[in-house]
């Protein structure tokens, strides 16, 4: 079935005539009067970006690690211990080979490949999700995550245990610079992903009785890695 | 479930609300969460105004150009491998998505929260063809099990239930058999749903934001249900409000911020997910199929009118957590899946005054839901313009709206049982207007009750139960 669009015309037809005049053939974007959101951590350094983003760790029940990728072996091997880890669904990336990540943790390790039959199974029965970060946000202690044929959506969604490698050069102040950039991006064609997921710390609910439950459809437990020479 | 909740009349709706003590705590007590939580995100922000300033001003640059905007988002969803179903009404949004659903032969579907399609009874029209139809959102799951008990707030749709009613609904309807915690609750439910998740053929998802440069829908959760949604089952649906819709990512960013803020007090939602059309060939998850469903159901007609600016609103909620009479009445007393002051302004634009004209009259005017309102809809002043409309015995200024629903036979019944209901509550539109005092007939009961005590001198369940007394020694 080839993409198709339905009942266009008539709809925004009509809509163009509520709206009292014709369809535009382009419409300039206003420059927008008041724009706050660049205030915000506007001169803050890479270090005060960590401070933030460690910060607001604490608020979304998130632990976070600083280390340096020499020491990340070690650092998954415990932080995976800890968390009684025994099978790991990691996306396919060089540099978990690069830093030897894996070299440490006795946890067997699924790499997401989308030929292998039963690759999101085995990423559902993992313990463990780990995966890079596109981008990260210090503000809201946000990873950026774009997805592609080595970077499964379903290794940050499906395990119940989810661990973020975070390049300490890629966290920027707030979702408009990450938003800027896709922007930018799109205009000069190359759309970054299907699939762009912003995530801040584990999947909470306050369905019930405004309660707050941390661990709902996604991960239960979140831990982010920033590695600071990176 | 259609737009119109329960058949029962709005007094005895109210009267309901306010006798259910849980119900009025656990309003109480989610209003003042969740505000502090708003006050608290604002003022962490800095420079709130100029936030709603800006959201405001993008509101209004996007409605202004919809149809241009529309135009560019169906040509990106097209050429992301997308397609993309323009529906005038319910019925042909419905229609669409069953045929949809046929084809790929779909037995089992999982949502994800949607006001949208709770509008057009979505649910309903997949079920009469013999479809599962899953609510994956936790309080949306809650109602569904429950029999399909109504929503009563468009954030947390089951308020109005505590933990033991749902632990019983669990245990009758499910075999539950833990306590009343929160925690094994969920859990609970999380299993159970994580098996439908993968086995699901469908998942249908609503849309916070459409993206119209890049042909992308957004979604906001917390609970991380609309990224299983679009992530394991083969096919997507998204139903959106033709509203739902921003120019370019950098008016997203600036959206996303203000409804995680107003809504919940976050920062960022925990999740915010970006879709542009089915994943790609090489991509080992995502749908390989992805429809977007634009619906209109009674939008257009409120473009171009006086009402425009309800158009604006980014269902956040932030306006029913401040409202005095939701406290009271609660979620279901407004009778539509919209309550509060952004239902009663939005209700009667989309099902009409004789349907819902008692609901711009369950206000106080005291205009907290527009001081909080993250757009800036000035909804107490719509509510106002609802009850001239009302009041004078017209249908609302552009006519097409008024052939929509508006009979002036309605509105004499409808002033007198708001009146005799809601009195103490309304700062009535025309205090001076000396067609009140005039009025013949039922008018009288309501020109007495414009004398009743403020608000503030006595409280409306008092003054509600004390009146119940009086009335029946009458
Ligand atoms: S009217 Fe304003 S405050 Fe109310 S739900 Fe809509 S955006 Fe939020």
């Amino acid at each position: 079935m080839s993409e198709q669009i339905y009942n266009r015309e008539s709809f925004l037809t009509s809509l163009a005539q509520n709206l009292g005049r014709s369809t535009p053939k382009t419409v300039e974007r206003p420059t927008w009067k008041h724009q706050p959101q660049w205030q915000i951590l506007k001169n803050a350094s890479q270090d005060e970006l960590v401070t933030v983003f460690k910060k607001q760790c604490e608020t979304i029940h998130t632990d976070v690690i600083e280390t340096e990728s020499d020491q990340l072996a070690d650092v998954i091997h415990e932080r995976v211990k800890s968390y009684n880890g025994k099978s790991i669904s990691a996306w396919k990336d060089e540099r978990f080979h690069q830093y030897d990540i894996f070299s440490k943790t006795d946890a067997t390790i699924h790499k997401w490949d989308p030929r292998m039959k039963d690759n999101v199974a085995q990423t559902e029965s993992a313990d463990i999700g780990i995966t890079f970060c596109d981008l990260a946000l210090a503000e809201s202690g946000t990873i950026v995550l774009f997805s592609n044929e080595n970077q499964g959506r379903s290794v940050s969604l499906l395990p119940t245990t989810y661990i973020a490698l975070v390049p300490k050069s890629l966290i920027v102040p707030r979702m408009s610079q990450a938003t800027r950039k896709i922007h930018l991006l799109m205009k000069e064609g190359e759309f970054p992903a299907t699939c762009v997921n912003f995530i801040s710390g584990p999947s909470n609910s306050a369905d019930i009785e405004m309660n707050l439950v941390v661990g709902m459809h996604g991960p239960i437990r979140t831990t982010y890695v920033v590695i600071s020479n990176l | 479930m259609p737009m119109r909740i329960g058949t029962t009349t709005f007094n005895d709706r109210i009267e309901k609300g306010i006798n259910d003590e849980f119900m009025r705590d656990s309003v109480r007590s989610a209003q003042e969460r969740l505000l502090g939580k708003r006050l608290d995100a604002a003022e962490e922000l800095g420079s709130w105004e100029d936030w709603r300033n800006l959201g405001e001003e993008i509101r209004s640059h996007t409605l202004e150009y919809l149809d241009y905007y529309l135009y560019e988002l169906s040509e990106k969803v097209k050429e992301n491998g997308g397609h993309v179903y323009f529906a005038k009404t319910a019925e042909e949004a419905n229609h669409y998505i069953q045929k949809v659903v046929k084809r790929k032969n779909g037995k089992k579907i999982i949502k994800s929260k949607s006001m949208v399609t709770e509008e057009i009874s979505m649910n309903e029209a997949l079920e009469s063809i013999g479809c599962d139809v899953i609510e994956s959102d936790l309080g949306e799951y809650i109602l569904q099990v429950d029999d399909h008990d109504p929503p009563s707030h468009i954030v947390v749709p089951a308020l109005h239930k505590n933990k033991s009613q749902i632990r019983d609904v669990f245990k009758e309807k499910l075999g539950y058999l833990n306590t009343d915690k929160p925690e094994e609750l969920t859990l609970f439910a999380r299993e159970k749903l994580r098996k439908e998740f993968l086995s699901a053929d469908i998942g249908i998802t609503g849309c916070n934001f459409a993206v119209a440069e890049s042909g992308t829908i957004t979604l906001v959760t917390n609970e991380g249900n609309a990224r299983l949604a679009t992530t394991l089952p083969k096919t997507q649906i998204t139903v959106m409000g033709m509203e739902r819709i921003v120019p370019t990512w950098e008016e997203l960013d600036v959206m996303i911020s203000l409804l995680s803020r107003s809504a919940v007090g976050q920062k960022l939602t925990t999740y915010v997910t970006a879709l542009s059309g089915p994943k790609s060939p090489l991509e080992g998850d995502g749908p390989e199929e992805f429809h977007l469903v634009i619906v209109d159901n009674g939008r257009s007609n409120i473009i171009g009118t006086e009402f425009q600016e309800a158009l604006h609103c980014i269902r956040c909620a932030a306006c029913i957590n401040v409202c005095p009479v939701y406290r009271h009445v609660g979620g279901h007393g407004y009778g539509s899946i919209y309550p509060g002051p952004i239902g009663a302004v939005i209700s009667p634009l989309l099902g009409g005054y004789e349907e819902y004209g008692e609901l711009p009259f369950a206000s106080t005017l005291c205009a907290a839901c527009t001081d909080a309102c993250p757009v800036k809809i000035p909804l107490h002043e719509l509510l106002n313009k609802h009850r001239k409309n009302i009041i004078e015995g017209r249908g609302l200024s552009a006519e097409k709206i008024a052939m929509r629903g508006f009979q002036y036979g309605t509105t004499l019944p409808i002033l007198y049982q708001v009146g005799t209901k809601l009195a103490p509550f309304l700062s009535l539109p025309f205090q001076t207007n000396s067609f009140l005092t005039k009025g013949p007939g039922p008018l009288k009961a309501w020109t007495t009750i414009r004398d009743m005590p403020a608000p503030n001198n006595e409280r409306f369940r008092d003054w509600f139960k004390k009146r119940q007394k009086e009335e029946s020694f009458e």
